[in-house]
């Protein structure tokens, strides 16, 4: 299986995308931002980070780059294009998810471990995982995701929901969203479920000695599910 | 010609940035104030000297990249 990490002048979690997918037995190649071509892939990843430090709007810079004219083809003709973190800031400025990423609501950066839902496994992602609630690690500013009205309820029409902050439990009240996301949204589809966006990064639970191994539960189905 | 563009968070997009600075107003004796809200100014000097194709280059702008439509408004000034 392959896969492609694109690199933009301030990614900084490209580097531990790539150590994850190639510990799973993902051929992975490093993708810079400024190519044309992508390399032949069977999932995209656009990496966490600070894409031209977060200037003008975090990922709107990024979202303009030449690779990723390649990356929305890609995605529009049905391939995987997986975003973590400043990754799904690019997506949602690509428009290729619906919806923002605002400030945190109480203004600061948010750096700890969280509990995730996941709420629908009928996608290439989350299918077959035999597990509903992870520990995932987020780092992040601006992931207060926002939408309209009816753009809340279309998304939920099409079950593009894909993972809520929750506790270790699963439940999903006010109190366990870390960043006053609407709906306690921390990640979603786009309608043909091949895309998806999400605040928190797997990548960062990949080793038992360092964190915990629910992002090698997600990696390991992950390449299960595209074989 | 200098176009200015001015970005606006929709009315009922929450901003907390502009939440924080009233209060730090109001602590400061700045009272009676019923809301602050943060914006961003763009000054565009665009090769262009016919002021509506220079505002319309620059609305474009707003639309493509300035602005994010979905939680943002913008309003085109002609400054020169």
């Amino acid at each position: 299986m392959k896969s492609s990490v694109i690199t933009f002048p301030g990614s900084n979690c490209d580097r531990d995308m790539n150590v994850a997918l190639t510990k799973f037995g993902f051929k992975n190649k490093m993708v810079w931002h400024d190519d044309n071509e992508l390399p032949k892939s069977d999932l995209v990843v656009l990496p966490g980070g600070f894409s031209y430090g977060d200037y003008l709007r975090c990922g709107s810079m990024a979202s303009k780059s030449k690779i990723m004219q390649s990356v929305i083809s890609f995605a529009k003709s049905g391939g995987l294009v997986m975003g973590i973190c400043n990754g799904f800031q690019i997506l949602v400025e690509t428009g290729l998810v619906p919806g923002v990423l605002l400030r945190n609501k109480y203004l600061e950066f948010i750096c700890k471990n969280v509990f995730i839902k996941v709420d629908n496994k009928d996608n290439p992602y989350f299918k077959h995982i035999d597990k509903n609630v992870f520990e995932f690690h987020i780092a992040h500013n601006e992931g207060n995701y926002f939408c309209t009205q009816d753009q809340l309820k279309e998304i939920e029409d099409n079950n593009q929901i894909a993972i809520y902050y929750c506790n270790k439990e699963g439940q999903t009240e006010d109190q366990f969203n870390p960043n006053g996301s609407i709906k306690n949204i921390a990640g979603i589809f786009n309608k043909g479920k091949n895309v998806l966006g999400m605040m928190p990064h797997p990548e960062r639970m990949i080793d038992q000695s360092l964190s915990g191994e629910d992002g090698s539960l997600f990696f390991k189905n992950l390449i299960n599910n595209i074989k | 010609m200098k176009i200015s563009a001015i970005i606006t968070l929709k009315k009922d997009v929450l901003d907390p940035q502009g939440k924080v600075i009233h209060k730090t107003l109001d602590g400061m004796g700045f009272k009676g104030i019923n809301e602050v809200r943060q914006g961003k100014y763009f000054e565009v000097d665009v090769k262009e000297n016919d002021p509506s194709k220079a505002k319309k280059i620059v609305e474009d702008m707003c639309k493509k990249l300035l602005a994010n439509l979905v939680i943002e408004d913008y309003q085109i000034i002609e400054t020169q």
